[in-house]
């Protein structure tokens, strides 16, 4: 089976109101898949109960094959699920290398060390200055986090959750509010992602998303409303319908033309 | 993601310069070591302030570094003290011995009550720290068979310190006291160093900024905060335990809220987050409290409130450079 992340009519209900209506997804191996849909469609509630940020009201989210729906947000992420945020979720108070060395740190099984400072491993240092160079951080990597760029953090975001070495990454508008002349090195890192990481890509830019996306799922109104190949989605008169009247629509014509 | 390997690794001496030893934290245990041996006659107001100072470093480790905020750290330090003085007076009369106990109670006490802190928001950790050392002042009040009551546990005599340098008995002017307190303020600090910059210690500062995100590089939140809640503990623990060995007695008043109130102004006054901001607390507090005292003794609260109102306001940061107070720019 080549499937690593499925859900089974997965429900999310907010005082009666339903925000994520029996969603049924599979996220195959080394997937580029994209999940669009007009705002509010629930597709941020679907990555918080794919990472257990949410527990589901009902249905399962399976991974290779096995129930990880009562699993919380840190043992999914030691599974291999890791998100970045639409929203930067960032460490304040550490420097980019301290923020990254502490994710290479847990996923290597070494962030319970409480005697040895963090960093003297090799197998440690090595990754962040990996992640650091590929991720453009190097130069800032001792400033603190508070002080940098908004482009700089973006990077960081998404940098922090490779440190993680996911088997599933659910980028979450991964080039939201990042200035027209950073957002190329956003796409450019999200092209050079490993072949075998099944990605899931919330985005807004249908330039992004039909660049890199094999599979499209649309969401709407919490409930999946077309799913398929991105040729197949891109000229989909119904998909084009939904987003009509909606700035996307004029982006979903000519993304793909 | 194009990338050349480098040939030393950058992140590797960043993370080490990180954690070396600065020039001014050597400064402060030399300044310890100094104080005992300048100051003899000073002895026991440097023990006090040595123990006010452990108590202060063990609130640091949970406010400064996890961000746990606590309105009833008293409770640790009150319970190491009791923890202590009825080791001495019903088991045997060995200080270290005796601390050893007073560390291990606290500690248990720290790790049964953290699960209360794990949920809600900072006033619910506020009020249920201080509704938790209102219960054992209560505790300590009732149960008057073994505690004393309203009188404390009064006659704690100690035996000498049997130490690998020899043996030690505790004298009235307090030498061998302030050293036993210092020594141990020293010893938390070396350890409580180690932790801060271990991956441990990281991963609280890391959640502490920012939960969530914490989580999502797999850690978990819930198991750190009871850690480091029984550590913070054990070192309370300790300090009360000192002060029950080194006063002779443990009373009521060890639990009160004042005792809560007023560590959480020591660290605020020294800084948190660095590690050394409750010793150098201690020692400014102390100093403020003698100096206002000697000045005009009955208006000692009017003048600590405003010594707080104008830290708060200024920062501490400005407060300790009036040369850049005039100078203009952000």
């Amino acid at each position: 089976m080549n499937v690593v992340l499925e859900t089974r009519s997965l429900v999310k209900r907010f005082d009666g109101l339903t925000v994520t209506d029996g969603v049924s997804l599979r996220l195959e191996r080394g997937a580029r898949h994209a999940l669009i849909g007009p705002n509010g469609a629930g597709k941020t509630t679907l990555v918080n109960l794919l990472t257990g940020v949410l527990a589901a009201t009902s249905g399962q989210v399976e991974l290779d094959g096995r129930d990880i729906t009562a699993l919380p947000v840190h043992a999914r992420v030691r599974r291999g699920i890791v998100r970045t945020f639409q929203i930067n979720q960032l460490f304040g108070g550490l420097t980019p290398l301290a923020s990254i060395a502490l994710a290479v740190s847990a996923q290597q099984g070494r962030s319970a060390g409480w005697w040895r400072p963090l960093g003297r491993d090799t197998a440690v240092t090595t990754e962040c200055d990996r992640l650091l160079n590929g991720f453009h951080l190097a130069d800032v990597m001792d400033r603190p986090v508070a002080s940098l760029a908004y482009g700089k953090l973006r990077l960081l975001e998404i940098a922090i959750a490779l440190a993680c070495k996911p088997r599933v990454l659910l980028l979450d508008e991964p080039a939201a509010g990042v200035p027209e002349g950073d957002r190329q090195e956003i796409f450019d890192t999200i092209a050079a992602l490993p072949v075998d990481v099944s990605v899931l890509l919330i985005e807004h830019d249908m330039d992004l998303v039909f660049n890199f996306a094999r599979t499209v799922t649309v969401l709407v109104d919490g409930a999946v409303f077309a799913e398929g190949d991105a040729a197949a989605i891109a000229v989909d008169p119904r998909v084009k319908a939904v987003y009509l009247g909606d700035d996307d629509a004029a982006a979903v014509a000519t993304g793909h033309g | 993601m194009a990338d050349e390997a480098p040939s030393t690794s950058a992140a590797a001496s960043s993370l080490r310069r990180s954690a070396r030893w600065r020039v001014w934290e050597l400064a402060v245990f030399a300044a310890m070591s100094l104080a005992w041996l300048l100051l003899p006659g000073q002895s026991l107001l440097i023990n006090q302030i040595a123990i006010v100072a452990l108590f202060a470093v063990s609130l640091d480790l949970i406010l400064g570094y996890a961000g746990i905020v606590s309105l009833g750290h008293a409770a640790f330090f009150g319970f190491g003290a009791y923890a202590a003085a009825l080791f001495a007076k019903g088991t045997m009369n060995d200080p270290l011995a005796g601390l050893a106990v007073a560390v291990a109670a606290s500690a248990v006490l720290g790790a049964a009550t953290s699960l209360l802190i794990l949920r809600g928001t900072d006033l619910t950790r506020l009020m249920v720290t201080l509704g938790v050392a209102s219960i054992l002042y209560e505790l300590a009040n009732k149960l008057d068979d073994i505690t004393g009551g309203a009188d404390g546990l009064q006659g704690v005599v100690m035996g000498p310190l049997l130490t690998p340098f020899g043996r030690f008995a505790f004298d009235l002017s307090g030498r061998v006291a302030s050293a036993y307190s210092l020594v141990i303020l020293a010893l938390a600090l070396l350890v409580a160093r180690r932790l801060v910059h271990s991956p441990f210690g990281v991963s609280l500062q890391a959640l502490r900024d920012n939960r969530l995100r914490a989580s999502s590089i797999g850690l978990s939140v819930r198991l750190r905060l009871v850690a480091v809640y029984t550590i913070a503990a054990a070192f309370a623990g300790a300090a009360g335990g000192l002060l029950a060995q080194t006063s002779g007695f443990a009373s009521l008043d060890l639990f009160d809220f004042h005792r809560s109130a007023e560590v959480l102004l020591v660290l605020v006054i020294g800084g948190t987050g660095y590690l050394y901001g409750g010793v150098i607390g201690a020692v400014v507090f102390q100093l403020l409290h003698d100096v206002i005292s000697a000045w005009t003794p009955q208006y000692w609260n009017f003048w600590l409130g405003l010594f707080l109102v104008v830290l708060m306001i200024v920062g501490r940061e400005r407060l300790v450079t009036p040369w850049k107070w005039f100078r203009r720019g952000p």
